[in-house]
């Protein structure tokens, strides 16, 4: 009996200084949501790179599993609160740092990092400012996706003798044409809620132009204003060519109707580009790409980002981290695999497809606009909000209610 | 010391961590969701600096201002509902026939229970597939079926569907077919339990005054088994509002809502929207609901004991 309460005891102990051990100096925790395969694949490269630069270090990878890190933002949530965060994580640029973790002054600044290592201007100034709040930039950008693309299926298209629309009349011939000979044009997966606001937010920085669209989210401009009205009548005018059944799919299941021939085009950002590659669909081939309507010269942006919070355990580490994610080595390992471009100006455009340098010009010139739909623009209890009022629109279609609703959830937050 | 004594401090002693378990993790917590729900922590950075102002029923006032939650309560009522009086039926029909021991019962019964061995994702998962609608010209799962078979006249929408009769959102309906699937099995085994605890003398006796199956069931079968009945009608009941799981991975929220239910709504207010108070008053309207059920049979079965 007594053995038995010796060994426990002792088992316990061992328990707490075990695990008082596994935050060792040389260990750098790195917290993500990539987990699956190909997003998986380029952290994997960028660690790599990492512990080939800084052999002194070796990553804990705690990586939390669900698209778009929805679970892994309330894991993320809790060890903030609970005074255990891990030495660098994942983060969207924009509002989520800024209302997240700024804010409630989670973050250290960069700025004396990124002037030591001499990066500070290699970065586009745009994406940049997305993670800066009072002339502090609290992470370092990783990657750039874009948001208002249109994929279509080429030989559908070709097959009819269609071309790709470049504004929204033509747009909507296109669709009409497709609809009168049967065939689905555009298709929608929002069982998740969020692609309905996606398609409704690339509408809105057509109607209003980048420059309003970014004022919406300083407040400046209201959500009374008659761009929103108007993004609202195409939105309303895009249901009719929707297919039918878009409740019951997510975007990938959308991005399938494309490839499965049964729909021509769908509005989705351009990870939808990794999936088509992931079915062997070959650019420019099988699948074709253009801005959506009105939004040419526009470059809507989510860029993921690393940041180093307050109470990190071994902020050497992860200032070294930091220097590997902000490196153009660093950036060029991570993103031809994952399927996005560099937030520098400067990467190496060889490693990248058709599409990706594609995007790449387009990045360097155009105007950035943050999404909403996946939390670079606002707060995320005003992005559900929208997710909700949108959700409703696309079944009772009433425009004037439904910009009453976002102007009211707005004014809660401008 | 004395034996009395000594037996008492064990009987304390085995029961303590529960008591401080159920303590902490159920009372305590219950308290201070209570509390969060009086508070203005609909934001992170509150929550974070621990900034506690009293803003009363205010976020009362949020959630049921809100026609999500609304819809959402009047759906998982509907859902409740027919999901009791489904389950209840066909299990306690199976569990009927059963008991007679047909061939193969022994078969049939590991079937029949054999659902409620699999997680509400894995059945969420499959029924979503089943009852996915697909489009006019490429239909799927059900749909696709009902075309093959030459009835293209019934396909219809499913859980997309924004059609209601009444209050009662139509879409549910394939929410409802696939939780009954999962718990009618259950409610057999809970039934067929008892009917082997009812004598078979009792049964022969009715039989040889003339009886018929329908009349032993009704004046035998059923009174006698009120209250395995009840304890599976409170049994489904909380299941039913706690249906999060199924709902969230087979239809989401569905079109305008259509199969949404609070604890959907509970999980997106607080952890998408960061608004914990909001969260915190849904989820104590989900106590009171659970509570109304299964007070009421608490106080029953003590004054029975007792």
């Amino acid at each position: 009996m007594r053995k038995i309460g010796l060994l426990a005891i002792f088992l316990s102990l061992a328990l707490v200084f075990g695990t008082a051990g596994i935050a060792e100096a040389n260990e750098v925790e790195i917290f993500s949501w990539w987990t699956a395969g190909g997003e998986e694949d380029a952290l994997l490269e960028l660690i790599d790179v990492f512990e080939e630069n800084y052999p002194e270090y070796e990553v804990i990878n705690s990586a939390v599993a669900g698209g778009a890190g929805a679970q892994a933002k309330a894991v993320m949530i809790t060890r903030m609160v609970g005074g255990n965060p891990p030495d660098s994580f994942q983060v969207h640029g924009g509002a989520e740092l800024m209302y997240t973790y700024v804010e409630p002054e989670l973050m250290r600044p960069l700025n004396d990092l990124l002037e030591e290592w001499g990066y500070m201007d290699n970065f586009n100034e745009e994406i940049l400012e997305m993670s800066t709040h009072d002339g502090n930039i609290y992470s370092i950008p990783l990657n750039v996706h874009r948001s208002n693309v249109l994929w279509y299926n080429v030989d559908m298209l070709e097959e009819h003798g269609l071309e790709a629309p470049e504004s929204f009349d033509e747009m909507f011939e296109v669709f009409d044409a497709l609809q009168n000979e049967g065939v689905t044009p555009l298709a929608l997966g929002d069982m998740n809620r969020w692609p309905a606001l996606h398609l409704f937010e690339t509408y809105l920085a057509a109607t209003l132009g980048p420059e309003n669209y970014n004022a919406l989210w300083e407040g400046e401009v209201g959500f009374d204003h008659p761009g929103v009205t108007e993004a609202l009548e195409l939105l309303d005018r895009t249901i009719d060519y929707v297919n039918t059944d878009h409740a019951s799919l997510d975007w990938q299941g959308a991005a399938e109707l494309l490839v499965e021939e049964q729909a021509v085009f769908t509005v989705m950002g351009d990870w939808a580009e990794g999936y088509f590659r992931s079915v062997d669909w070959e650019p420019n081939e099988d699948y074709g790409w253009t801005t959506v309507p009105g939004t040419e010269g526009n470059f809507m942006v989510i860029t993921d980002t690393f940041g180093l919070p307050v109470g990190a355990p071994n902020p050497e580490g992860a200032e070294a981290w930091l220097e590997t994610v902000a490196s153009v080595e660093g950036q060029d390992a991570f993103n031809p695999v994952k399927g996005s471009i560099p937030a520098r100006l400067d990467a190496d455009r060889d490693q990248y497809n058709v599409y990706l340098q594609s995007s790449m010009d387009d990045f360097s010139e155009d105007a950035l606009t943050p999404s909403i739909a996946h939390g670079s623009a606002a707060p995320e209890a005003l992005m559900s909000s929208f997710e909700d009022v949108i959700n409703e629109f696309i079944t009772d279609r009433d425009i004037e209610t439904t910009q009453e609703q976002l102007d009211q959830a707005a004014s809660e937050y401008f | 010391m004395k034996y009395k004594t000594k037996e008492k401090l064990i009987s304390v002693g085995l029961l303590s961590p529960t008591i401080i378990g159920l303590g902490i993790f159920v009372y305590g917590f219950i308290w201070r969701t209570i509390r969060i729900s009086t508070i203005d922590w609909n934001n992170i950075t509150n929550m974070l600096r621990g900034i506690e102002n009293f803003v009363g029923l205010d976020n009362f006032r949020n959630i049921f201002t809100s026609t999500r939650f609304i819809t959402g309560l009047w759906n998982n009522i509907f859902f409740l509902i027919f999901f009791i009086i489904g389950s209840l039926t066909i299990g306690i029909t199976l569990s009927v026939f059963l008991n007679d021991k047909p061939k193969g019962h022994f078969i049939f019964q590991n079937i029949y229970l054999f659902p409620m061995a699999i997680s509400f994702v894995v059945t969420g998962t499959v029924w979503r597939w089943i009852f996915a609608p697909g489009t006019e010209d490429f239909p799927r799962g059900i749909n696709l079926l009902l075309t093959n078979i030459g009835l293209e006249n019934l396909r219809w929408g499913w859980f997309t569907s924004t059609e209601g009769i009444g209050l009662f959102n139509v879409a549910l309906i394939a929410v409802i077919v696939a939780a009954i699937w999962q718990f009618s099995g259950y409610t057999m085994a809970m039934w067929l339990a008892g009917l082997r605890g009812i004598p078979e003398q009792l049964i022969e006796a009715a039989r040889i005054d003339g009886a018929s199956k329908w009349q032993i069931f009704s004046k035998i079968l059923f009174p006698m088994q009120k209250a395995i009945t009840l304890s599976a009608v409170i049994l489904l009941a909380h299941i039913a509002l706690k249906a999060f799981d199924l709902v969230y991975v087979m239809t989401g929220s569905g079109p305008r809502n259509v199969t949404d239910i609070p604890a959907v709504f509970m999980f997106e207010t607080t952890f998408r929207s960061n608004r914990y108070s909001d969260g915190a008053a849904i989820a104590l309207v989900l106590l009171v609901l659970v509570g109304v059920l299964i007070i009421p049979y608490l106080v029953h079965s003590f004054r029975e004991d007792s």
